[in-house]
Parts: C-alpha cells; structure tokens; sequence
C-alpha cells in the first residue's frame, strides 16, 4: 500500500483531548480497513489512541517513535 | 488581606453544595472541636520545661498513644511529620541511607506516589543510572504485576521496594501480602502508603515501614504518620534533630496532631458501617457513569478502596468537565492534564493504558465530616448520578465532538 492511501493528521503541538478529537473526526467518515495516521507531541496521547481504538473498534497497527513527535497508525474498524 | 467567607461555588441541588473530592475534605467535627480547644491548651512547644510545655508534651503523648494503639504498634515507632508525602519520601529514604552500603537501588509500582517517584528518579538521575529505580508495570485496573515485582527485587544492588495499600486516585487495592513475601525472600525492606485507605480500609499488617496522612481517616492537614518498626533498619541521613524519635527535623504541630489522634478515634467507631455505605454509594457512580456513552470506569471494581472511583469520557477535555460539574454544584477532581497542579496528565492512569482525557475523580468524604451525615452524603451522590450523563453531553456539544 503507498503511502497515499493513508490519511495524515497533523496533531504536533497539541494537547489532549484535541489529538484524539482530531483523530475521530478524521477516521469518521472511512471505510473499513482505512488507515489514519496521527502525528502527536503530547505524551498523553499514548494512551489515548490506545483506549481510543479499544472503545469504539478501531486498531492501532503501530506505533513509531520519531525524534521530534510520535506517529499512530490506525485502521478503522467495522 | 482577604476575608475568609464562605465556599464558593454554585450551590447545586437543594441549594448545597455535593463534596465529591474527600481526598481534601473537612475535618470531621470531633477533631474540629479539639483543634480549637487544643489551640488555648497545647500552643506551648512540647520541648519546654515549664508548666505549659509539659502540658503540650502530656497532649502530644496522648495522641500518640491513640493513633499507635489504633495502627496495633508502639508510641516510640510512630512519628508525626509535616504531611502524608514528607513521611513517604523520608520512608523510602531512611531505608536507603540505612542500606547505602549494599546498594541505591528502589524498586515501586509504576502508580506509586510522586513522592516516591519523583526522588527516586532525582537519585537515578544524579548517579547517571536509570537503573536505580524501576517503576514496575501494572495491569490495566492498576495492579502490580507480581511477577515483574519479584524480578525486580531480585536485581541486586537493590535496597528497598515501596506500594501503596491501595492506590487513592482509582482506588485499586495492592496485593501487599504477596508482594511483602517477595520482599523478604529477598532481604528487602517494603515501605507500604497507606495514605489513601487508613480509616477506610482495615490497617495493613504486612509492611516494614508504614505511611499515613491524617486526612484520609478525616484529620486535618498537615499531618503524616511515618510508623517505623523497631525491626526495621532505619536511619535518616544529615546531621539529625531529635525531634519526634529523630525521624524529622520538623517538630510536630501539637494542635493539628491531637485533632488528628481525635479523628481516628471518631473514624474508627464508624468502621466497617461507613465503609459498607461508601461501599454501595461508589457502585452507584460506578454504574452510572458507565451508562454515559464512550465513558471507561476504571480500576478494580470489587477488590478497592470502598470511597474511591474514578473514570474517563472519550472526546472530553477534563479541565471542561470539572467546571461543568463545578457549575452545577458537584466538586470533583481529575487527573487529566490541565487540572492538576502540573499539565502532566496523571501518571497513574497512563501507566495503566487508560484514557488520560476526560477523567473525572469521585472519592467520598466520610459521612462523619458532612453536617447532614450519612443522608447528606447519599443524596449528594444521587444526584451526581442523575447528572452525569448531561454535564458530559454539554461539555461534548461545546467542544462539538458530541456527534464523533
């Protein structure tokens, strides 16, 4: 899959909730089996995402540590 | 200079205010009453030979008989220091000053409370030496993993392990008896903080060194309990002060001490009654805060502190909640960032995997300290219940994540 297939949110510098606000109204309106992938500086999102994708169906397939930021992938659920 | 008046807030339902924060509660009346009184009849320092500072010195020995006879050990293992989180800190230090010769090293569930964590990183990191505390994982309600624990203490080098008896912020209760064996299979003295559950909870048994804070059994503030058995090898780094057996340098307030001997004695005669009620009232907001949609109630919900409950609604910014629940009346506390003293969301909920947003922290003061008692105490949570779910759908709807 290219990485055009993959919906970017940019949540860098951003405090929870928002992030994660950012990351529901993103993967809204997808498919199933559409990818997000979240960009975050707020340590609290680590969590976040986590019990985000536990609550409503979602998987987080990973999650990458860049030096500046953390990247969340995560796929929409049915 | 401001005039001290009265509450504020929004009056709520009935026009009173609902305490839901009982960690920072009024202290119960008995002890008010001794406070006051104690101000005329215990202000001289207990050190003072005349009169007046044997009088101080009689007061402050009656409340330690109390309080140790209430903790089942002796007056001399029993000191009064300046609040819950200076005994803790001085807890954990005086083992590892007692121990320096063997090791530095501190071992801690990952929920502990700052006061453990935040100097046993400070000691990690002067030493350049991450390894000087490990911050042992816990499940996803909170609970030591005991296998991760007993590895733990087995790296050597180590010299002291510290739990709670059950954790104040989502009420889990810690299996001390299992994780105190561990310890002394390995030689390894076990500080317990019991700052949360003491007059709520049976007093734990299995412990090296013991912590409380007066609040939690409906004292005032400003006043920790450090219990320092004479089995433990214990000792406190500097030069020393003989103040309160050498185990501070801080010599304790006689007042807030004998209001705080008083409270446990108060508290103590409710016993296993209130903590059956505050029992009930918790599964109540248990229950009726997992009705709200997208909302986690977390921690144990059977093996916990009776008072304690906390939970998170998803796409809610808890700063947004509290005042909500401000505005109708209902005083909560949170661990979500921005609503602490920090902007760190609450280490405990992260180290449990939960949501750190949104989170609301309901912890029952005892019946004993509301004027209208027990009924006051059950109507407050009644309508909390019945109120919940709006004051989340309102925050939702400003923040416009309501139809996510």
């Amino acid at each position: 899959m290219s990485s055009a297939d993959v919906v970017e949110v940019d949540a860098r510098g951003l405090r929870c909730p928002i992030p994660v606000i950012r990351l529901g109204a993103a993967i809204k309106d997808l498919r199933t089996g559409s990818l997000v992938r979240l960009l975050a500086t707020d340590p609290a999102a680590r969590s976040d995402v986590a019990a985000f994708c536990r609550l409503r169906g979602h998987e987080l397939v990973e999650t990458v540590d860049e030096p500046e930021h953390t990247a969340y992938l995560v796929r929409r659920g049915s | 200079m401001t005039a001290v008046t009265e509450a504020p807030g929004s009056p709520g339902v009935r026009g009173v205010r609902v305490l839901l924060d009982g960690a920072s509660a009024p202290i119960v009346p008995a002890a008010r009453e001794v406070l006051l009184a104690a101000l005329d009849a215990g202000w001289a320092d207990p050190r003072r030979l005349y009169a007046e500072g044997r009088q101080a010195r009689r007061l402050l020995d009656d409340a330690r008989e109390a309080v140790a006879a209430g903790l089942g050990v002796r007056p001399p293992e029993v000191s009064f220091l300046p609040g819950g989180p200076v005994a803790l800190s001085a807890a954990v230090e005086g083992i590892r000053y007692a121990s320096r010769r063997r090791g530095t090293r501190t071992v801690a569930a990952a929920v502990e409370h700052s006061a453990v964590l935040v100097p046993g990183r400070a000691v990690a990191a002067t030493a350049d030496d991450a390894t000087l505390l490990d911050e042992v994982p816990v499940d996803a309600v909170g609970r030591v993993r005991l296998d991760s624990w007993t590895r733990a203490l087995a790296v050597p080098g180590t010299v002291v392990a510290a739990l709670q008896s059950a954790n104040g912020e989502v009420g889990t209760r810690q299996p001390l008896d299992a994780a105190w064996e561990a310890c002394r299979a390995h030689g390894i003295p076990l500080v317990v903080d019991a700052q949360a559950g003491l007059g709520r909870d049976p007093v734990p048994e299995a412990y090296d060194v013991l912590v409380g804070d007066a609040r939690s059994w409906g004292g005032p503030a400003g006043v920790g309990v450090l219990v320092v058995p004479e089995r433990t090898r214990w000792r406190r780094p500097g030069a020393g002060s003989e103040a309160e057996f050498g185990r501070t340098d801080a010599e304790p307030v006689v007042p807030l001490v004998l209001a705080a001997a008083e409270a446990w004695l108060a508290t103590a005669t409710e016993g296993p009654d209130e903590s059956r009620r505050a029992w009930e009232l918790v599964d109540e907001v248990r229950s009726a805060a997992s009705e709200v949609p997208d909302t986690v109630v977390v921690g144990d919900p059977v093996d916990r502190l009776p008072h304690v409950v906390t939970f998170s609604c998803l796409f809610v910014d808890g700063e947004a909640l509290v005042h909500e629940l401000d505005r109708r009346g209902f005083a909560v506390a949170s661990g979500s960032a921005c609503t602490a003293s920090t902007l760190e969301s609450s280490h405990v909920l992260a180290a449990m995997g939960v949501l750190t947003h949104g989170n609301v922290r309901v912890t029952l003061p005892l019946a004993g300290s509301l004027p209208g008692g027990a009924a006051e105490r059950a109507a407050g949570v009644h309508a909390f219940c019945a109120a919940l779910g709006d004051a989340v759908e309102a925050v939702r709807s400003r923040l416009g994540t309501d139809r996510l």
